[in-house]
C-alpha cells in the first residue's frame, strides 16, 4: 500500500524525499501556490474550518478521510494511482509495448501541451467560482463548493508535478506560468475560453459543475490510458475527486427543479413570471441555462476535424473515453466517422477518416452521458407531476469552434439567418433579465440546515452526517 | 419456546439510481468486480458482493450506502436492478436501527462474518491489538442460538429522569460462551414482526468482563437504553430494548454470537488506554475499566493508565455513576462530562479531551490504545479535539492517527 506521509513538506506517494532536485523544485513552487490562493482563491475564507476530505492513501479506505481543516492549510500534495507494472501502450502505433516510464523524446512537445492544457484549466475554475462563497445557499453547499476548490488545486498539484518531473527548465516555466494567467484576465487569460466566463450565481456553478467538470471527467479518463504511465496514474485518482464534482452539480440541478416543482403544484401556476413571484427559478430559465453551458462546454472538445487529434491517438498518447474497455483494433487506420456539416442551409453528415474526428468521438461520448444526468432531472420533474421537460440543445448551436462557428443554428438543429437568430436568442440563452433574475436570489444562507428559498434541501448529507451538521464553521 | 421457521436473510447491497450520478467511481473501486452498469444504472450483483464496503467512502454521492434486508431466495437480480428509477421499500422491518440513543442495530442473519455493524466515520483499526486474547466468534448464529437465563435486571438511571438505561445480567450454566471486553452478543426477540417474519437479531456490546460479570462465573452483563422514540422524536418502541428491559429474572433470552474480533483491548500491563464514549457506548469501557480493576485489586502490577471520557445529559442518567465515582485516582483518570446540568455551561466529552491536553499528550506519546464508542455525532468533535490537542503539542495527529489505525491502536464504534 502506498501510504502518503504527511509530515513530510508535500504529502505524496510518489517518493519525493528520494530525489532531492525534484523536492527542492517543488518547495519553490508550493509558497508561489500558495500566495495564489491566498490572492485568487476563495474570496475571505481563510479562517474557516471546513469538513474537507483529503486523501491518505490512494487506497479505497484511505482517500476520502473527514475532518475540519482550514484551507490554507489543506494538504494539498502528489497522488498517484497505484502502479501496475504490466501496463502496455494500449492503442496507437506503439500499441504492446510497455508503457512508458519517461516522456518518449519526440512526443515531447505535444504531451507539455496537453499537460499545460490540462492544468490550466484547474486553477481557473477556483478563480472564476471565488466569489460564490459569499452567496451560498446553505452551509452544506458552502462546503461542496470548497471541497471542489481545494481538490481542483489539487489537480493543479498533480499536472505541476508532471511538468517538475518530466519536462526540466521548460516544465518549471510553464508551471509558473499556470500561477500567473489568471481566468478573465484582459492581458493574461486562461488558455480555453470556458474558463474565461465568468460563474457569476449558483445555478451557473451547479451548470457549470454538472457540464464542464464532466468534460473533465472525459478527458482525464482518455489521458488516463496515455501510454505514459506518470500521465494515467495521475489521471486515474483525478478521476475519483472529480466524481465528487459532477455530483454537486447534478444534485444542485435537481434540487433547483424539485423546489421549483414543488412551488408550482402548491400555488398551481405554470406561468414563468408567475414562478418568479414566488422567489424561485422558472423551468425555462433553468433550460436557457442549460442551453448556455452545454455548448460552451461542447466547444472545449475543439474542431471536429483534427489532425493533433489523430496525432495524439497514434502516438499513443491521449486515448478514446474507456479504450481498454472498447473491442476494435485500437489503431482506427481505415476506420470512418459521420460528423455534421453545412451543406445549402441545410445540416448533413460526412464520413471523415476516424482518426482525424477523435475529437469529435469524445464529445459525441460526452454528449451521450449528459443528456443521461438530463433524464435523470427529468424525472425529479415527472415525479412531481409537472409537465415541463428538459432538453439538451443540438449540437451544432451556439458554437464557436469548429464546423460550426460563426453559424447559427437553433437549439432543434435547424440553420438560422442571423436576422432569425437575433429575434430569438432570448429564448435560447440567458438573457440580461435572466441573470438579473437569478443573481437576485442570491442571499447567504449559511446556518446549518437552512436552506435559500430557491432550492430544496439534498437527501442525505456529506459522508454520512445529516443534511443539519455544521460542515463549514466561521469562528 | 416456539421458535418460528428460520428464513434465511440477505442484507443485500444496492445502489439508489435517483442519487447516483453515474461516475463510475464504485465500479472502479470494487476490488472483486461485484458492480456493474448499463446505460441506465450501477448495480450490485448480490452473488459477488461480500459487503467489505470497499466502495462506501470513495462514493461521492451516498447513493452507495443502501441495504435491504430480505429473503436470500428473493433477493433483487440484477435484471431487476437495472430497471429501477428509484429504490424499493424495505419491506420487513420498522427500521429502528436508526433509533438515536440505541446500542442496538440490525444486523443479517446470515452471513455474520466480514460483516461491519456499526460503520464508523472515522478510520478505525480492523485488526485487533497485538497483545488482545484470542476471541471466538460466530459460535451460536440464528439457526443455533444458546438459551441464556436472565440472572439480574435492573435499572441505572435515576427513576426520575427519562433515559431508562438497564444493566442486565445473562446466565450461560454450564454452555460454552466465552466472551471478551469490546465484544458483541446478538439477541432474538421472541415473536415474529408485523410481516409474520421473526424478528432479525439485536447488537449489544457486552459491559462484563471475560471472567464474568460475577468473577468466576459464567454470566455476563449488557447496558440497554430503553427505546422509545426515533430519531426525529416520534414514539416508536424498539422491539430489543424493550424487550430486554422487560424481562425478569429467571426469564431465558435466545443469544448468539460472540462477534467482534478487532475492537479488543490489549492484554499486556503495561499498555495505556484511552477510552471516550457517551451513554450506553460505555458497555465496552466497563468491561475493559473492570478488567483491569480486578487486576489491580489482586495487586498485581499495573504499569499502563487507564484515562475515561464519559459524556451524558446529567449524573443521574450516566449508568454505572456510582461505581465509578469509587474507582481510585491512582486506578484511572476518570473525566466526566455532562451536557444538561443546570446553571452549568454544556460540556461534552470533547471539552475534556480540551481540557486534559497534556494528560492526552502524555499518553499518545506512550504505548497506548484508543476506544470510542457512541453515537455517530460525538464522532467529529472527538476527532477534532485530538487533532488540535496534538496541534497544540507540535504533534503530527494525521500521521499519529493513521499509525495507530495501522496498528491495531485506534478503534471506533458509533451508531
Amino acid at each position: 500500500m502506498s501510504t502518503i506521509d504527511y509530515s513530510e513538506k508535500i504529502p505524496n506517494n510518489v517518493n519525493l524525499s528520494e530525489d532531492r532536485t525534484l523536492q527542492r523544485a517543488l518547495e519553490h513552487w508550493q509558497p508561489n501556490y500558495l500566495q495564489w490562493w491566498r490572492d485568487m482563491g476563495p474570496d475571505g475564507s481563510n479562517g474557516f474550518d471546513v469538513y474537507l476530505r483529503t486523501a491518505i492513501n490512494v487506497t479505497p479506505e484511505g482517500w476520502a478521510n473527514f475532518d475540519y481543516v482550514k484551507m490554507p492549510d489543506y494538504r494539498w500534495g502528489i497522488f498517484l494511482s497505484q502502479k501496475d507494472e504490466n501496463r502496455k501502450v494500449n492503442f496507437g502505433e506503439h500499441k504492446g509495448e510497455s508503457a512508458w516510464q519517461d516522456v518518449p523524446g519526440e512526443h515531447r512537445a505535444n504531451l507539455r501541451r496537453m499537460i499545460v492544457t490540462q492544468g490550466d484549466t484547474e486553477p481557473a475554475s477556483v478563480e472564476q467560482q471565488r466569489h460564490l462563497g459569499l452567496t451560498a445557499p446553505s452551509n452544506y453547499d458552502l462546503r461542496n463548493l470548497f471541497q471542489i476548490n481545494v481538490e481542483e488545486g489539487r489537480h493543479l498539484w498533480a499536472m505541476v508535478y508532471l511538468l517538475h518531473k518530466h519536462f526540466g527548465r521548460d516544465g518549471r516555466e510553464e508551471a509558473e506560468a499556470l500561477l500567473q494567467r489568471n481566468s478573465g484576465d484582459q492581458d493574461n487569460p486562461r488558455i480555453l475560453e470556458a474558463f474565461n466566463e465568468e460563474t457569476p450565481d449558483w445555478l451557473a456553478f451547479y451548470m457549470f459543475t454538472y457540464f464542464t467538470d464532466r468534460d473533465g471527467k472525459f478527458q482525464l479518463n482518455a489521458l488516463s490510458e496515455s501510454g505514459f504511465d506518470p500521465l494515467s496514474r495521475t489521471c486515474r485518482f483525478m478521476l475519483t475527486e472529480e466524481a465528487h464534482h459532477m455530483f454537486v452539480g447534478e444534485s444542485g440541478i435537481s434540487r433547483v427543479l424539485a423546489r421549483t416543482a414543488a412551488i408550482m403544484k402548491q400555488h398551481g401556476i405554470e406561468d414563468p413570471e408567475e414562478v418568479r413571484r414566488h422567489g424561485v427559478i422558472d423551468l425555462p430559465t433553468v433550460q436557457r441555462y442549460l442551453n448556455f453551458h452545454f455548448s460552451v462546454t461542447i466547444d472545449l472538445f475543439g474542431a471536429d476535424q483534427s489532425s493533433n487529434a489523430a496525432t495524439f491517438y497514434s502516438s499513443g498518447l491521449k486515448g478514446r473515453y474507456e479504450e481498454t474497455k472498447r473491442d476494435d483494433d485500437h489503431l482506427l487506420k481505415g476506420g470512418q466517422y459521420k460528423i455534421l456539416d453545412i451543406a445549402n442551409g441545410q445540416l448533413v453528415e460526412r464520413e471523415v477518416p476516424m482518426l482525424n474526428a477523435l475529437n469529435e468521438v469524445l464529445r459525441d461520448d460526452y454528449i451521450r452521458d449528459s443528456v443521461a444526468g438530463v433524464a435523470r432531472w427529468n424525472r425529479v420533474l415527472e415525479k412531481a407531476g409537472v409537465a415541463f421537460r428538459l432538453v439538451t440543445p443540438h449540437k451544432a448551436f451556439n458554437r464557436h469552434i469548429g464546423t460550426f462557428a460563426g453559424q447559427k443554428v437553433s437549439p432543434d438543429g435547424r440553420v438560422l439567418s442571423e436576422a432569425e437568430w437575433a429575434a430569438n436568442v432570448r429564448n435560447w440563452l440567458p438573457s440580461e433579465e435572466d441573470r438579473a433574475y437569478v443573481h437576485s436570489l442570491m442571499g447567504r444562507v449559511v446556518e446549518p440546515g437552512k436552506m435559500a428559498n430557491w432550492i430544496a434541501p439534498p437527501p442525505i448529507g456529506i459522508n454520512r452526517q445529516a443534511v443539519d451538521f455544521e460542515y463549514v464553521r466561521f469562528n | 419456546m416456539n421458535a418460528p421457521e428460520q428464513i434465511v436473510l440477505l442484507r443485500q447491497h444496492l445502489i439508489d439510481p435517483e442519487v447516483c450520478i453515474r461516475c463510475n467511481t464504485c465500479e472502479e473501486t470494487c476490488p472483486i468486480d461485484a458492480i456493474t452498469h448499463d446505460s441506465r444504472n450501477y448495480v450490485v450483483d448480490p452473488a459477488i458482493c461480500n459487503g467489505c464496503n470497499a466502495c462506501i467512502s470513495p462514493c461521492p454521492t451516498g447513493s452507495i450506502d443502501h441495504w435491504r434486508t430480505l429473503p436470500k431466495t428473493a433477493a433483487y437480480s440484477l435484471e431487476e436492478q437495472f430497471s429501477w428509477d428509484e429504490l424499493p421499500v424495505q419491506q420487513e422491518v420498522p427500521d429502528d436501527s436508526m433509533v438515536e440513543t440505541a446500542a442496538e442495530s440490525a444486523v443479517e442473519n446470515v452471513p455474520v462474518e466480514g460483516m461491519q455493524v456499526n460503520a464508523a466515520l472515522s478510520p478505525s483499526s480492523t485488526i485487533a491489538p497485538w497483545s488482545a486474547a484470542h476471541p471466538y466468534i460466530n459460535l451460536y448464529l440464528n439457526k443455533n442460538p444458546v438459551t441464556a437465563t436472565v440472572a439480574g435486571n435492573y435499572r441505572l438511571t435515576a427513576a426520575e429522569t427519562e433515559s431508562d438505561i438497564h444493566h442486565i445480567v445473562l446466565d450461560f450454566g454450564n454452555q460454552f460462551f466465552p466472551i471478551l471486553e469490546g465484544q458483541s452478543i446478538g439477541i432474538i426477540p421472541p415473536g415474529v414482526d408485523e410481516n409474520g417474519r421473526p424478528h432479525y437479531i439485536r447488537m449489544y456490546s457486552v459491559a462484563s468482563p471475560r471472567n464474568g460479570e460475577r468473577e468466576g462465573y459464567n454470566n455476563l452483563s449488557l447496558t440497554v437504553k430503553r427505546v422509545v422514540s426515533d430519531h426525529e422524536g416520534r414514539p416508536v418502541n424498539g422491539i430489543g430494548s424493550n424487550y430486554l428491559c422487560d424481562l425478569q429474572k429467571g426469564g431465558t433470552v435466545q443469544v448468539t454470537g460472540p462477534f467482534g474480533a478487532s475492537y479488543l483491548m490489549p492484554n499486556h500491563a503495561g499498555s495505556n488506554i484511552l477510552m471516550i464514549c457517551t451513554g450506553t457506548g460505555s458497555a465496552p469501557m466497563r468491561a475493559m475499566t473492570e478488567h483491569r480493576r480486578r487486576m489491580f485489586a489482586r495487586g498485581e502490577p499495573l504499569p499502563g493508565k487507564l484515562m475515561l471520557f464519559f459524556g451524558s445529559r446529567t449524573p443521574e442518567e450516566l449508568p454505572y455513576f456510582g461505581p465509578l465515582l469509587k474507582l481510585p485516582p491512582a486506578f484511572i483518570d476518570m473525566r466526566l462530562a455532562f451536557s444538561r446540568q443546570p446553571d452549568q455551561p454544556r460540556a461534552y466529552v470533547q471539552d475534556k479531551l480540551r481540557e486534559a491536553g497534556p494528560a492526552i499528550i502524555e499518553l499518545l506519546k506512550g504505548d497506548s490504545y484508543v476506544y470510542i464508542c457512541g453515537l455517530k455525532g460525538m464522532e467529529a468533535g472527538v476527532m477534532e479535539a485530538l487533532r488540535e490537542t496534538c496541534d497544540a503539542a507540535g504533534m503530527d495527529w494525521p500521521a499519529l492517527h493513521a499509525q495507530m489505525v495501522r496498528d491495531g491502536r485506534f478503534h471506533v464504534e458509533t451508531y
